[in-house]
């Protein structure tokens, strides 16, 4: 099979607009006679359900959380880019497509790119027409700043708290549509499958968490916006909830998975202070605007200060090494996080970490305090600063932050067309839960703008071109698709409950995670590639033997909601590892050691691996199958990146 | 439900008859203050008596003492009703509770001081509000008017060390109330602002403690001068 | 450190529920609070026993899930969230009492978990502005003062935890739904439908058994957002207002 990705032919500038011009409409009296699933409520979820709910189309909303404002959306810091050009500074669509695609070093469609690029614009109307308060200058028009590398000022920013408005302000789109009751919410409720009939979506099974009824939902079409599988690593900046289950549930349905090794490092995390860590905290990239990282300049300067003998303000500025402003000087610290996590890296490896495992840099404040004053300094990370003392217990006004690069987002996901339609027509992936946008990397303040641009200003239109050929006979959980996929979801709880081993589901995420983050992290080489697929291989296997799921399923379960997911996590890992295996290059978020340019910088082979890696599920325990889309660049000329 | 019982029954209804009833009392106890002063006059109890007649028989007095009355019941009813609907809002308490550490504890027991202040006052009205209406009471004549000897049953009563004491007590009570419900009043009818509201937190700081302290002075003046 | 949990442990919502001690060694002092749980959660776990059901999600202090009454205060003694809360700010022989969220309106589910829907029905009884995606003016063409923008920005900050209930005596949701009524009624994007959304999330947040307010200031002392009581007095302005003025009859 040949994956069609269905991009429009033309001029690119002109493609979405023709697009939208050529997808069918469903006449407005016909929408309320279709059912739509949106699993998730995020960004993505929440925008896309309340927009489709506003067209007239009878949605149910899923969540697993108690309410939909609670999805890991909330969390996003720093901000959401658009092409404004509110600045006057030479943005416009063509440059930030251009920059979105150069940052994910090349591996994303260019179509796609455009695209969101188009409509970010309208993203940032729409969320002030919903009173969501962005920042402002006192002239009372939009503030904006620069962000993760970005030479023009596009980012529209509330505080440290950008994801959190934006979210409440899809919430809000949302909750009005469920007091019209044109969206019947479903909170504490996980998908544990996705139905197909005839190779179409037709509806879901669901696990309600709190009674433990296995239920089932039938619709015209699902769309998944569960967000990334971060939480593949244990230890990650995603909420503890966060999982691939439902894109991966949807995988072995046949919804190809792509790009699954592509996985975001973020730089600016709390490093971890023990085993005890259950998860990692975010500092805004933005702090990197005014701070400055460095490392002690030897190795012996860096023992003492592990052992306590010095302190990082008695380090003369000769012995400092600011190594991101030495080796790019024209980006400092502002080189995107791929780099700026790798370089963390390596100083580490070097043995100049800073704090007592030795993971760790600096992120100093000390020049900006003394040229801004400490008020303006508070003023503007006042919230982040206060968050960082209160996890650590130290004073980053008096001594440097402790930095140290984390999971953070995952740019690989379920493979969708143009449409956002995955490989099982009417199963969609929206945001995070897609690959499509962000190539190998993605920048800072562009996932807001994704889950945004899916839900709110791209769905609507590409949906209604699926429905209209769908016809409007009415859908039903009587088929018996439905009692299969229920039968199997019971089968397997039972069996999880049934091993009564003797290890914690948390015993095996955990060894997991140090798996992934060991051999299929920030720096991967074939052979612990090789070495982590046997390891994940073995580790699956002790779970289904020796796993201890305590309690019963009629119940509020959260051993047994863990189990389903790490069950999960243990076969995406492996898929991952194949991935990074598979792609012989380096490329974004993937590096690989073997592959690099002298200057220790990634090194693309855009002849054999400019393309979409697809994988297909073949069944358990089998090889998975790699379909490749080939990415083809009409309007930008692939370059070495280099922030130098 | 019309609007307006539909308002009056939603909590917000309910804290606004509490805030105006809480506030005209307010106002009821100023007056109440400044003409009790007299008693401190040393006249024998002339000026006071003048007083208490005046405020007895003066037909615009007869309106506000109604109000009055009416605030006091108001303030009594809805405070019983936001006091159930407030206890059933949290069926099952806490078994620790660190409420100290986060609000004063007048605010946390406006229903427990309220009660005492009303058994003091069903007390003090027996004593003296149902005496001068309608009560046995002596005459006195002043330029050949005759006029009721409240002044009399006020120093009778203010000589029982008891009395005085319990009026000493209710005092704190009524001060401790005060000092939350001033500022409280004005909280519940939206009037809050930057540049106002430190000046009615203050105010009210002084009013609950240098109305109570008159108000006590006067049994123990009376106490300790008769 | 060594400590002694006394944790509320309730089967699910028909369960009367009570209070079981647990004693835990070799915390560190860099743990969270949700991660002392965890380690106490492994060692039940390890003994067969059902673990201590909690709410928690994103444990950055920003999605409002977690909500543990923690020796008499909502998400402890510190002013943030339960999971921002660290074991530093106890010492070693410590008892710890956890509680779940008393209220009417936040009906226990398990352990430590409670329902908290009712916080979403106050929102989806008007706590929005209606507009349809796209069809919007361009978001430069509503100018909003940035004074008013960050104080309707102060109030919007609320994640939802609950914590303003659990602290107020009275169980009361004042301060959550002033909150989302205060950013709405300060920018010019909630004007059109002001009124009716005072009187609409009102009647919600009194249908749904909150209490009434004493204005004890609790809900603001404990909220980890820092919400000021400021936003109560607007939304009873707002109110008063809405109802004198409206043509609701």
């Amino acid at each position: 099979m040949i994956l069609d990705s269905k991009l429009p032919a033309g001029p690119l500038a002109e493609k979405w607009t023709k697009h939208k011009f050529t997808s069918k409409l469903v006449n407005p009296a016909n929408k309320r006679k279709y059912t739509v699933i949106v699993v998730g409520t995020g960004l993505a979820g929440a925008s896309a359900a309340a927009s489709l709910a506003e067209l007239g189309y009878n949605v149910k909303a899923f969540c697993f959380q108690d309410s939909p404002r609670r999805a890991h959306s909330i969390a996003a810091q720093g901000g959401i880019n658009a092409a404004k050009n509110y600045q006057n500074d030479g943005d416009s669509v063509y440059r930030l497509f251009y920059d979105t695609i150069k940052g994910g070093d090349y591996r994303a469609r260019e179509a796609n790119v455009y695209r969101l690029a188009e409509v970010s614009v309208n993203i940032i109307d729409q969320c002030v027409a919903q009173g969501v308060p962005f920042a402002r200058e006192y002239g009372g028009l939009l503030a904006n700043r620069s962000f993760g590398g970005a030479q023009v000022s596009r980012t529209f920013y509330a505080r440290g708290q950008t994801g959190q408005q934006l979210l409440l302000g899809a919430y809000s789109a949302l909750s009005r549509q469920v007091a019209n009751g044109k969206v019947k919410l479903f909170p504490r409720t996980e998908m544990m499958d996705v139905v197909t009939v005839d190779g179409h979506a037709r509806g879901i099974v669901t696990r309600n968490l709190i009674t433990g009824a296995i239920e089932t939902h039938a619709a015209h079409a699902v769309l998944l916006c569960t967000g990334g599988y971060g939480n593949v690593f244990f230890l990650s900046t995603n909420a503890m909830g966060s999982n691939v289950t439902a894109a991966w549930r949807a995988h072995k349905k046949g919804a190809h998975f792509a790009n699954p090794c592509y996985t975001q490092i973020h730089p600016t995390c709390i490093p971890v202070s023990g085993d005890h860590q259950s998860k990692l905290t975010l500092m805004s990239e933005s702090l990197r605007n005014d701070g400055r990282v460095w490392v002690p300049k030897t190795v012996e300067i860096a023992e003492k200060l592990r052992k306590g003998e010095i302190r990082p303000r008695d380090i003369q500025e000769e012995d400092r090494d600011y190594y991101l402003e030495r080796k790019y000087p024209s980006f400092g610290n502002l080189v995107p996080r791929d780099v700026a996590s790798r370089n963390a890296k390596y100083v580490c490896d070097e043995g100049r970490g800073v704090n007592e495992t030795g993971e760790a840099v600096f992120l100093d404040f000390r020049d900006a305090i003394n040229r801004d004053s400490e008020d303006t300094i508070r003023a503007r990370y006042g919230n982040l600063f206060d968050m960082y003392q209160q996890i650590t217990g130290e004073n980053p006004y008096q001594t440097p932050m402790k930095i140290y690069p984390a999971v953070h987002y995952t740019m690989g996901g379920l493979w969708v067309d143009y449409n956002l339609m995955t490989s099982v027509p009417g199963l969609y992936a929206l945001g995070e839960a897609n690959f499509s946008d962000h190539g190998a990397n993605r920048l800072g303040a562009s996932a807001l703008m994704q889950g945004l641009a899916d839900g709110y200003f791209v769905i609507p239109y590409t949906l209604g071109d699926y429905l209209a050929g769908l016809g409007t006979k009415p859908v039903d959980t009587n088929h018996p698709e439905f009692e299969k996929s229920v039968q199997e979801v019971k089968a397997k709880i039972s069996k999880l409950l049934g091993i009564k081993g003797t290890k914690s589901v948390d015993y095996f995420h955990k060894k997991l995670g140090k798996i992934m983050w060991n051999d299929c992290g920030m720096a991967r080489t074939a052979e612990g590639l090789t070495r982590a697929k046997g390891e994940i291989k073995a580790l699956r296997a002790e779970f289904w033997k020796d796993v201890k799921v305590l309690g019963e399923n009629e119940e509020l379960n959260q051993s047994l909601e863990k189990a389903h997911r790490v069950a999960d996590f243990l076969e995406l890992g492996e898929l991952m590892v194949d991935d990074a295996l598979n792609r012989n290059e380096s490329c974004g978020g993937h590096f690989r050691e073997e592959y690099q340019t002298p200057e220790g910088e990634a090194l693309r082979d855009d002849e054999n691996f400019a393309y979409v890696a697809a994988w297909k599920y073949q069944g358990d325990e089998q090889e998975e199958l790699l379909e490749k889309e080939p990415l083809v660049f009409e309007n930008v000329k692939l370059t070495q990146r280099s922030y130098k | 439900m019309s609007w307006v019982t539909k308002t009056l029954s939603s909590t917000l209804g309910r804290k606004l008859i509490m805030a105006l009833t809480g506030l005209f009392l307010i106002l009821f106890l100023t007056g109440h203050v400044s003409g009790n002063l007299l008693l401190f006059k040393g006249d024998g109890g002339q000026a006071f008596n003048i007083y208490a007649k005046f405020m007895t028989t003066n037909p615009a007095v007869k309106i506000l003492s109604y109000l009055t009355y009416i605030s006091v019941i108001g303030h009594v009813i809805y405070a019983i009703l936001l006091g159930r609907k407030n206890k059933s809002a949290r069926p099952i308490g806490y078994a620790e509770s660190g409420a100290s550490t986060n609000s004063t504890m007048a605010s946390r027991n406006m229903g427990i001081l309220g009660t005492i202040i009303l058994i003091f006052l069903v007390v003090h009205l027996q004593s003296f509000w149902y005496q001068m209406h309608w009560g046995d009471l002596p005459f006195v004549t002043y330029d050949g008017e005759e006029y009721k000897d409240l002044f009399s049953i006020v120093t009778f009563a203010f000589q029982n060390e008891l009395m005085v004491a319990g009026y000493v007590i209710a005092m704190i009570f009524l001060g401790f109330h005060l000092s939350h419900g001033f500022a409280s009043a004005f909280q519940t009818l939206g009037l809050n602002h930057k540049k106002y509201t430190p000046a009615i937190a203050t105010l009210g700081k002084l009013y609950a403690v240098i109305v109570p302290i008159l108000f006590a002075l006067m049994p123990l003046y009376i106490y300790f001068t008769s | 450190m060594k400590l002694t949990l006394k944790v509320w442990r309730q089967k699910n919502n028909a369960d009367k529920g009570g209070f079981v001690s647990y004693p835990l060694d070799g915390i560190s002092t860099d743990m969270s609070f949700l991660e002392m749980l965890d380690v106490l959660n492994e060692e039940l776990t390890e003994k067969g026993e059902d673990p201590v059901h909690f709410d928690h999600d994103c444990r950055e202090g920003i999605c409002g899930m977690c909500s543990l009454y923690i020796n008499g205060k909502p998400h402890g003694p510190q002013q943030t969230t339960t999971c921002q809360l660290h074991m530093r700010s106890f010492k070693d022989g410590d008892t710890i009492t956890i509680e779940p969220w008393r209220a009417a309106a936040f009906p226990v589910v398990k352990d430590l978990v409670v329902d908290r829907a009712s916080f979403d029905r106050i929102i989806q009884a008007g706590g929005y502005v209606s507009v349809n995606t796209g069809g919007v003016p361009d978001a430069n063409e509503i100018p909003i003062p940035k004074t008013i923008a960050d104080e309707a920005f102060d109030a919007a900050t609320c994640i939802g935890c609950g914590a303003c209930v659990a602290a107020c005596k009275n169980a009361s949701a004042m301060l959550f739904t002033s909150a989302k009524i205060s950013q709405l009624a300060m920018l010019p994007q909630g004007q059109v439908e002001r009124k009716e959304r005072a009187e609409k999330m009102i009647a919600q947040m009194d249908a749904e058994g909150f209490g009434a307010c004493t204005n004890t200031g609790a809900c603001s002392a404990e909220c980890p957002k820092g919400i000021s009581l400021t936003n109560i007095a607007r939304m009873n302005r707002e109110y008063f207002s809405a109802v004198l003025s409206s043509e609701n009859v």
